[in-house]
């Protein structure tokens, strides 16, 4: 994530843009639909830019819309799921694991 | 690996005035009963699949809630590491593989949880820790068919969820890593102080401690170079090998006209090599953003020192007693070895108990490596038998059997063991007379000792220690033979 933009331009949303993220999300758009989510996401970019307009620096960055912090769990094994019943409900179980296709994707 | 301070330098030393610099990201498992944020088992080994749950598994509607005992782990290492604990947050890093089932890690991301700690190494070379934050393990994915065994070119993969979820911490170094020898140093060392804290169990070779090794070159005084990430570094003694293998390669590109690409790279261990993983042609784009089911952690003041105040004294400051103890340098082999061993303790009450400390380090170095932390031989009897070599009642040969002796037999009197092996001491005038003896039979020994041929002495104690039945000590034996020459 890049840090909070101090820019008081409004970044323009282009059909690159979009076909960048979409491919991040594995999304397969057509060209209308590329041209379609392009016109939405500037308008709610736009918005932000309104809210960028504001005098807002009196105003403490919030991280987290609840006032609560620190929920914690005590470090206690409660049991899980039944692999069985889980991988009943797989498209291909094998082996008592989960058999998917192999991904191009990146390793953390 | 145990005490990569006192083994001979491997360190490479790169042609024609290059420089590694090196940085490492270590993950290590925390040592928790249940995942970070689930209350599935974290338990190495068991059968694929057993210990997963609907946050596991990233079901809809499941919600994670933080592992106390995670956190005050976290906490505990941080410290250790001398880093500022903050108050911190929790991101989603957006990536699709199959052993995550959600499409997203959760991590720390611009506010992680221990920041701006250091490690000290041997020579008294300090590496920076930019942070040390937590996040969650992966399941694991097995890949099948194709050639290789690896994912390019498999048919599929069979997918194991039971890590997934497990509390890590990764521990990142800034680049203040010069050589493999260093690396080696600040790995080793990093886990003996999670062995110390408590916080992992550390088995490089069950996954649950890994490194990245970031590596670039550059000449002396220049910007940093282009780093490659090696991945797949599952050893100490691969560190090293891993770091010096890749800078050569590096450098060898350079010199040749080429440039380093930033990509990542896999170690072959058996091939001793690293090869291309991937490019990292667009810097990668995880989409961080904010986790919206979690809530601000905020460990506070309270807390933070209460755990600060239960840490157990750590790896360099207790090999630094040992040292004052023992008058023995802190970098050396056996204070490493002791330590690391969990046996200082152990020469503390040898020291208290009226032994000689220099001679228990020995000892125990030498006698004790099944032992562990509290070995069977009682201090009292290990302070009384350096107190006979010490003063002559014994050699250090005869010494030596008898420490066998009360190893094999879980302890015992050494003056008892002793008495039955009959070393009963020989009093200076009786080993003078055998001195004597001796000089009179190998005259021409004699002789050549006299004239400053240090070599012949060997002939004239092998005589005496033959005529004394092995029982005149060596050391009493010399001094004589020395002070009779100097008449």
């Amino acid at each position: 994530m890049s840090p909070p933009s101090d820019a008081k331009t409004t970044p323009k949303i282009t059909a690159q843009v979009v076909a960048k993220v979409a491919h991040l999300a594995r999304l397969d758009l057509t060209e209308a639909e590329l041209a379609l989510m392009t016109t939405q996401l500037t308008g709610m970019l736009d918005h932000f830019g309104d809210i960028d307009k504001l005098d807002l620096s009196a105003v403490t960055p919030m991280a987290q819309p609840f006032p609560i912090k620190n929920v914690y769990r005590e470090d206690v094994v409660v049991p899980g799921l039944d692999r069985q019943e889980v991988l009943d409900n797989a498209p291909a179980p094998q082996d008592g694991r989960f058999r998917v296709p192999p991904s191009n994707g990146s390793e953390s | 690996m145990s005490n990569a301070s006192s083994a001979p330098s491997h360190a490479t030393i790169l042609p024609n005035g290059w420089e590694m610099v090196i940085g490492l990201e270590v993950h290590v498992e925390l040592d928790t009963k249940t995942k970070l944020f689930s209350a599935s088992p974290n338990h190495f080994g068991d059968e694929p699949n057993t210990n997963i749950d609907p946050v596991t598994l990233g079901l809809p509607g499941a919600l994670p809630v933080i592992n106390r005992r995670a956190v005050e782990l976290a906490i505990r290492l941080g410290l250790a590491l001398n880093c500022t604990v903050q108050a911190s947050t929790f991101h989603r890093k957006n990536y699709f593989y199959q052993d995550l089932a959600k499409a997203y890690q959760i991590t720390q991301y611009d506010q992680p949880i221990n920041i701006d700690g250091f490690m000290m190494l041997p020579g008294d070379v300090r590496i920076g820790i930019e942070r040390a934050h937590l996040e969650e393990d992966t399941g694991k994915s097995t890949h099948f068919g194709g050639t290789s065994g690896r994912i390019h070119g498999s048919d599929y993969s069979l997918v194991d969820f039971n890590r997934a979820g497990v509390p890590l911490v990764e521990i990142v170094s800034r680049p203040d890593i010069r050589n493999a020898d260093q690396a080696r140093q600040y790995v080793s060392e990093l886990r003996s102080i999670l062995l110390a804290v408590g916080a992992s169990d550390a088995k490089m070779e069950e996954g649950s401690m890994r490194c990245d090794v970031n590596v670039s070159v550059r000449k002396a005084g220049e910007p940093f170079g282009t780093r490659c990430e090696i991945k797949n570094v599952n050893s100490i003694r691969a560190v090293g090998k891993a770091i010096d293998y890749e800078a050569r390669r590096q450098v060898d590109v350079l010199e040749s006209g080429g440039t380093i690409r930033q990509e990542t790279r896999h170690w072959d261990d058996s091939e001793g090599r690293t090869h291309t993983l991937r490019v990292k042609e667009d810097a990668d784009d995880y989409r961080y953003f904010l986790e919206p089911d979690l809530v601000l952690l905020d460990p506070g003041t309270e807390w933070v020192e209460t755990i600060r105040a239960s840490l157990p004294m750590l790896p360099a400051a207790r090999r630094a007693r040992l040292s004052q103890l023992t008058g023995t340098d802190k970098e050396s082999e056996a204070v490493y070895v002791i330590v690391e061993r969990g046996q200082d303790d152990y020469v503390q009450l040898v020291a208290d108990a009226g032994g000689e400390p220099a001679r228990a380090l020995v000892y125990v170095q030498q006698a004790f490596a099944e032992e562990g932390a509290t070995p069977a031989v009682s201090a009292a009897h290990l302070a009384a038998l350096t107190q006979m070599e010490r003063d002559a009642k014994v050699t250090a040969t005869q010494a030596k059997t008898i420490l066998a002796e009360m190893v094999a037999n879980g302890g015992g009197d050494p003056a008892a063991i002793a008495a039955a092996k009959g070393f009963e001491a020989l009093d200076t005038s009786a080993v003078e007379a055998m001195v004597d003896a001796a000089i009179a039979q190998q005259a021409d020994a004699w002789a050549k000792y006299c004239a400053g041929e240090e070599k012949a002495m060997g002939a004239l104690v092998g005589a005496i220690m033959k005529a004394s039945q092995g029982k005149a000590d060596g050391k009493v034996v010399t001094a004589i033979l020395q002070s009779r020459r100097s008449k």
